[in-house]
């Protein structure tokens, strides 16, 4: 109560919507001072990429070269199908998983999701790493060449990418109201129904969000890839890494990039029309 | 909530424990087990040694830890400073000029990091701004990678910000450079604390343009670990991974330290 007075108070008779749009009184700062900023993200970022763009025109027959070859039609697709795939199998995961801990809570609940905010800051070579133990030639499960198919690949991505669709999923389950699981469960919805239709439809926005976040960083994962070794799995990424320094052909390398950034920038663009609409 | 029964409870129990286990915990135990080990053709690692420590804290490897804490910390101090100034020049814009700035702080995100390393390779290779075989372009292309996120942090902080504080110091006739430095960055200091530890654990862990840039006397963490591997030293690799990690948590645990001092004040 005293808190509402003092605020009244202060700011002189008006109310905050909570979460809502905030509104300064403060005059606004004019354009000046967001200019250094901006003039120097433009000379570190939009300056080089525009580079690229403009050297992956020489010649100008570097498109035609690098999208008649067979390499990069398949790291095209190998990185799009991997992409999907890892981020269908994060989603379908990080669900069941984020499900067990908001609505099944067991003791040390906390501790596991404490734990995933810790695994998110670790680099995602740190599980291509571990596969190699476990998966490679002389590893736990045998000598079969698993790491180096795509499926190593998609196994690690699921892997490292799941906790990302886990905590806007956490996020979302803390602010459902568990009256109307009670009511639901009350009028004799099983568990089954009551994820279907109660829960899910709350989380899907936290779902839209964390999947296509997770979609992008797929696209453009290079660390898994590269410890993974495999000459057999091609991404975009790697093709650029591998046509830019082992091979010098930069022409090249500049052309994979502007695809693989459209690619990524586009879906990205999405993300955050998604997010938006969500009310994140 | 959800489910009631005692046993369908064990029964969901079960089920997580068994996807959550193999596949999150044991990547970890298996690396830390790695790194104590000689040897691993059965179900254990064998052959206990901390040779791969003692290996891990010195000479190169000791030099590419010091590689890493410096680029990380510069790195994540350039883009806190960068990032929050574009987020609170960005919360005084109007709303079409403030997504356009949105925008434009996000797009490292969505721009895979290997073509980030290119771009600033191919950018500053040449004169007048001549990095390429400096420290100072891997510094750069961190900075850039993890400004965004600084940004994010920063500016959702912004939005959440009570303005009464602020109007009440400018009502009783502050400036505004008072009132950002007595009233908003305070308010701002736990959202701060958190950007920076966020910023540097990526840039502790970035590979990808690493890889692209880095110059032979700067050689990060990550770059060593993955040479390690790459020439089939994979035990070696394992103590070098966990050394990173250990010393990623660690100034993250400071870093918190930092900010829950500062949530109380």
């Amino acid at each position: 109560m005293s808190e509402v007075v003092r605020r009244v108070r202060a700011g002189g008779g008006w109310s905050r919507p909570r979460g809502g749009s905030r509104k300064s009184n403060t005059a606004p700062r004019p354009w000046g001072v967001a200019l250094a900023p901006v003039l120097i993200l433009t000379l570190f970022f939009l300056y080089p990429l525009a580079l690229i763009v403009r050297q992956s025109f020489q010649p100008v027959s570097a498109y035609a070269d690098v999208f008649s070859s067979e390499l990069f039609r398949t790291a095209l697709w190998t990185t799009v199908w991997i992409a999907v795939a890892s981020t269908v199998g994060c989603l379908v995961l990080g669900f069941v998983l984020a499900l067990v801990i908001a609505f099944v809570p067991f003791p040390g609940a906390r501790t596991v999701s404490r734990f995933i905010d810790v695994y998110l800051s670790f680099p995602s070579f740190l599980i291509t790493l571990a596969l190699l133990f476990i998966y490679g030639t002389t590893g736990i499960v045998g000598s079969f060449q698993f790491l180096a198919t795509p499926w190593g690949v998609l196994l690690a991505e699921v892997t490292y990418f799941t906790p990302f669709v886990m905590r806007p999923l956490l996020a979302a389950f803390s602010q459902l109201d568990t009256a109307q699981l009670e009511a639901a469960s009350s009028l004799g919805a099983r568990a089954p129904r009551i994820v279907r239709q109660v829960i899910l439809p709350e989380a899907l926005p936290a779902l839209a969000a964390g999947g296509s976040l997770v979609l992008v960083l797929c696209l453009n994962e290079f660390g898994i890839v590269l410890f993974t070794g495999a000459k057999g799995v091609t991404t975009l990424p790697m093709l650029v890494y591998s046509k830019a320094i082992l091979e010098s052909d930069y022409s090249g390398a500049c052309v994979v990039a502007v695809v693989n950034v459209l690619i990524s920038v586009g879906l990205y663009g999405l993300y955050r029309v998604v997010s938006r609409r969500a009310g994140a | 909530m959800l489910v009631h029964s005692r046993k369908a409870k064990w029964a969901v129990w079960l089920v997580f424990l068994v996807l959550f286990l193999p596949l999150f915990a044991l990547p970890l135990l298996v690396v830390l087990g790695a790194s104590f080990a000689t040897n691993w053709s059965g179900v254990l690692p064998s052959g206990f040694t901390t040779a791969h420590y003692t290996a891990a804290t010195r000479g190169e490897s000791l030099q590419a830890l010091t590689t890493s804490l410096v680029t990380a910390l510069t790195a994540s101090l350039l883009a806190l400073a960068l990032g929050t100034w574009a987020a609170l020049a960005a919360a005084g814009l109007k709303k079409r000029q403030r997504r356009l700035l949105d925008a434009l702080f996000v797009l490292p995100v969505a721009v895979p990091s290997v073509v980030v390393g290119l771009a600033i390779l191919v950018a500053f290779s040449k004169p007048p701004l001549l990095l390429n075989g400096t420290r100072w372009i891997v510094i750069v292309a961190h900075t850039v990678l993890v400004t965004a996120f600084a940004y994010q942090s920063v500016s959702a902080a912004l939005v959440r910000l009570d303005p009464a504080y602020e109007q009440a110091a400018a009502s009783l006739g502050a400036r505004p450079v008072y009132v950002l430095w007595r009233i908003r960055l305070p308010l701002l200091l736990p959202s701060l604390t958190a950007a920076a530890g966020l910023c540097f654990a990526l840039s502790m862990g970035e590979l990808s343009a690493t890889m692209m840039l880095y110059p032979p006397d700067w050689t990060t963490l990550p770059v060593l670990i993955y040479s390690a591997t790459d020439r089939g030293a994979l035990f070696a690799g394992s103590a070098l991974a966990v050394v990173l990690m250990t010393a990623t948590l660690l100034v993250l645990l400071v870093v918190s330290r930092v900010r829950t001092r500062a949530s109380y004040r």
